[in-house]
């Protein structure tokens, strides 16, 4: 149950080794340690490094299976997470896949792997969550979205149509289950430099997990609905959503 | 006639959506208790907890201000019977024309019964008679398994439900030994004091011949004037201590309400630049000494209440209350919160000092002996958390403990180093509800 300053008791993670979800979990959980949080992710070497990480700032850490690409792994891994334990604070949707673009809009199995993950199972991990959440009467949710969705480009349109997918999703969310005290916080990050874009060229406004971390914990305290990191970023979309094609189209992004 | 929405304690935070019922007659409660799904029941009276003690998210909360008849009044033994839901401006209204006068009443009259058992709660009289529970002669609980229990001081249950904040039952009635008045007004002494030592040594030089003592501090005031104060003390006034003009209505009781606080105010709008402005003004104002004046009931109890809904001023951000007690001989751990508090500078209207008296048998009653502060904060301020853990730490070294039903963000851990009886009570809850019917946002968030 979280309290009157915003101090948290449990949160989950699905992908929790997203190194935005991690960094997150760090700054949220600062002020007292103890906490705990639930790693849903699949089994692997990294994410054992990553509890072990988190563990070592004072937090209780449980590691679960998950898999985005399995129906049956993401319910029972939501169902367990809730079914014991005490209320959860938080869930961040944390997992997603880049792909490779030129393949995905190409080859139907890469197109689908993309929108299988970062769509399909986000909707249905929504919707399973959002249905404990409102049982509690309380929560949050925090969706990594992308400013991919904002405007499909030609360099990554397919990762770019998932997200805005999951975007509209999460945003339509928020309002569904804001009489239901559950706040659904849509972040798009523009580029992010980790390991999921680890040998990209960084582009302009380029920043590290921990600073999208610092937006989206002061946007769950304020209660946004919408952030994006860096902050200016949500100007830049902006402008870019109103260019003209061809001159969008021409645009180094 | 059930509602679904959102509920939040008096300082506007942290809101959860509970199923908000509202209450019929003990079948129907009975009924509803038994019936009870997995967020479980709780009863809630008129809110003026601060934090989330009067919250259940995804559960039912009762609201019980429907049940508020008196039922029987006896003059000459000053016992009352009254339905949990009934308020004490309410008993005020009513009473204090017989000459009957709540035992204890804390800073706003806008609290019901079962609110002030639940938390038993303390008045400016708590050094001579204790807290609320001391007076509660019986009283009707509605328990987990639909069956009400006449509970009296004997029984273990009584004294868990007695600052059990809602987590025993449901409180339906109770019979309260009233006190008896001549008269509707104060006799107040007022002093200024210049720091922390003059305040303490007047209170514990002289404190005992009064009924009534509370200090109000001036948090902002810094070095030499640390501490610097307005003690204000008396008793209930009898016929003869009146004015002529007033002693044929010596009892008359009908507190005006001057103002409703708008339901917009900016953040922010309480700095500390506004604040020490209003601190100056209110010392200033206060007679460096002044005996024997006539204050009503209303104005020397319950300042705040003129205005209605003053909790809005600290803007949708909402604000808490830092309530603690640190035994007599804590005196330092006083001093250094108080430092901690002024040179911070979050912003805080006055900090009310009083000094306990004898501990109640209630397993989580606050009041022990020592000085309890309690002040109001705005939330904001990043450094806020750190700054209340930081205190929180000091207190728990002095040996003292926090108020639950201001509390909005204690952390687990602390409870059960605050509260040595905690174990004790947990038994006699789990023995009347086995299965943790009753609960709330609080229990969930401190483990109770
Ligand atoms: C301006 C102000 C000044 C105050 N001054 C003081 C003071 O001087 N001293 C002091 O001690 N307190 C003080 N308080 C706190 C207040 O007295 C307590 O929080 C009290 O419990 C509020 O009563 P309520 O009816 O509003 O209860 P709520 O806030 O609605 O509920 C408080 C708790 O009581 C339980 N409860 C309510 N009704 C029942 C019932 N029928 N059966 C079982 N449980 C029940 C609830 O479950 C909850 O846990 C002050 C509060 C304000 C806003």
């Amino acid at each position: 149950m979280k309290d009157a300053i915003g101090n948290v008791q449990r949160i989950v993670v699905l992908g929790g080794t997203s190194d935005i979800a991690l960094a997150t979990v760090v700054k949220l959980t600062q002020a007292r340690p103890g906490v705990q949080v639930t790693l849903a992710a699949r089994p692997s070497e990294r994410r054992a490094a990553a509890a072990a990480a988190l563990e070592a700032r004072g937090m209780q850490v449980t590691e679960i299976d998950f898999e985005a690409t399995d129906r049956t792994s993401y319910e029972r891994a939501i169902a367990s997470v809730f079914a014991t334990g005490g209320d959860v604070d938080v869930v961040m949707l944390a997992f997603g896949l880049l792909g490779d673009q030129e393949r995905a809009w190409q080859d139907v199995d890469a197109a689908l792997a993309l929108v299988q993950v970062n769509y399909a199972a986000a909707v249905a991990c929504g919707v399973l969550v959002a249905a404990r959440l409102r049982a509690q009467g309380h929560g949050a949710i925090i969706a990594i979205s992308s400013v991919a969705g904002e405007r499909p480009r030609r360099s990554n349109f397919v990762y770019g149509s998932t997200k805005a997918g999951m975007d509209a999703f999460y945003t339509g969310l928020g309002d569904a289950l804001e009489r239901d005290g559950v706040q659904v916080l849509v972040v798009r990050p523009g580029f992010v430099r980790t390991k999921m874009t680890a040998g990209l060229a960084a582009a302009p406004l380029s920043q590290a997990p921990e600073q999208v971390a610092e937006v989206i914990v002061a946007g769950l305290r304020a209660g946004r609905h919408t952030v994006w990191a860096p902050p200016a970023m949500r100007w830049v979309m902006s402008v870019l959503r109103h260019l003209p094609r061809p001159v969008f189209k021409r645009l180094p992004v | 006639m059930d509602s679904r929405r959102p509920l939040t304690g008096w300082g506007r935070t942290n809101p959860s959506v509970a199923t908000v019922h509202s209450a019929g007659d003990d079948a129907e409660l009975a009924r509803l208790v038994t019936e009870a799904g997995r967020r479980g029941v709780l009863a809630r009276g008129l809110g003026r907890s601060y934090g989330d003690a009067a919250q259940n998210g995804g559960g039912v909360v009762v609201d019980m201000t429907a049940r508020n008849r008196v039922l029987s009044v006896d003059t000459g033994t000053a016992l009352v019977s009254v339905e949990a839901g009934a308020s004490l401006d309410q008993l005020m209204r009513l009473l204090l024309p017989l000459g009957l006068f709540v035992p204890v009443s804390p800073g706003t009259r806008h609290v019901t019964v079962g609110g002030a058992i639940a938390a038993d709660i303390h008045g400016k009289n708590h050094h001579l008679d204790g807290s609320f529970g001391r007076h509660v002669v019986a009283m009707d609980l509605l328990c987990a398994d639909g069956t009400i229990r006449r509970l009296t001081p004997e029984s273990e249950l009584f004294w868990a439900t007695v600052g059990g904040m809602g987590l025993t039952g449901l409180v339906l009635r109770a019979t309260l030994r009233m006190k008896k008045v001549e008269s509707a007004y104060c006799l107040v002494d007022t002093e200024r004091c210049a720091d922390l030592d003059d305040l303490l040594g007047r209170m514990a030089a002289d404190d005992h011949r009064y009924t009534y003592s509370v200090a109000w501090i001036d948090c902002l005031a810094r070095g030499a004037s640390l501490g610097r104060s307005v003690l204000t003390r008396g008793w209930s006034a009898t016929v003869e201590q009146l004015p002529r003009t007033l002693r044929e209505h010596a009892l008359d009781f009908r507190p005006k309400q001057l103002a409703v606080a708008p339901s917009v105010f900016p953040s922010g709008l309480l700095n500390r630049a506004t604040v020490a402005a209003f601190n100056e003004a209110w010392y200033r104002k206060a007679p460096r000494e002044r005996r024997g004046e006539i204050q009503s009931i209303a104005r020397f109890f319950h300042p705040l209440d003129a205005v209605a809904q003053w909790n809005r001023i600290y803007g949708p951000r909402g604000f808490l209350q830092y309530q603690f007690v640190v035994p007599f001989g804590a005196e330092e751990t006083l001093r250094r919160c108080i430092q901690m508090l002024s040179d911070t500078g979050q912003a805080s209207f006055l900090a009310v000092l009083k000094r306990f008296g004898q501990p109640s048998p209630g397993h989580l009653s606050f009041p022990t002996s020592g000085w309890a502060l309690a002040l109001d904060v705005p939330i904001g301020a990043a450094s806020l958390g750190g700054l209340l853990d930081r205190l929180d730490e000091e207190v728990l070294a002095a040996g003292g403990r926090e108020y639950l039903a201001k509390d909005s963000r204690l952390p687990a851990s602390a409870i059960a180093r605050m509260y040595p009886r905690l174990d004790a009570w947990r038994v006699v809850r789990r023995a009347a509800d086995p299965h943790g019917v009753f609960t709330s946002d609080l229990a969930r968030r401190l483990g109770l």
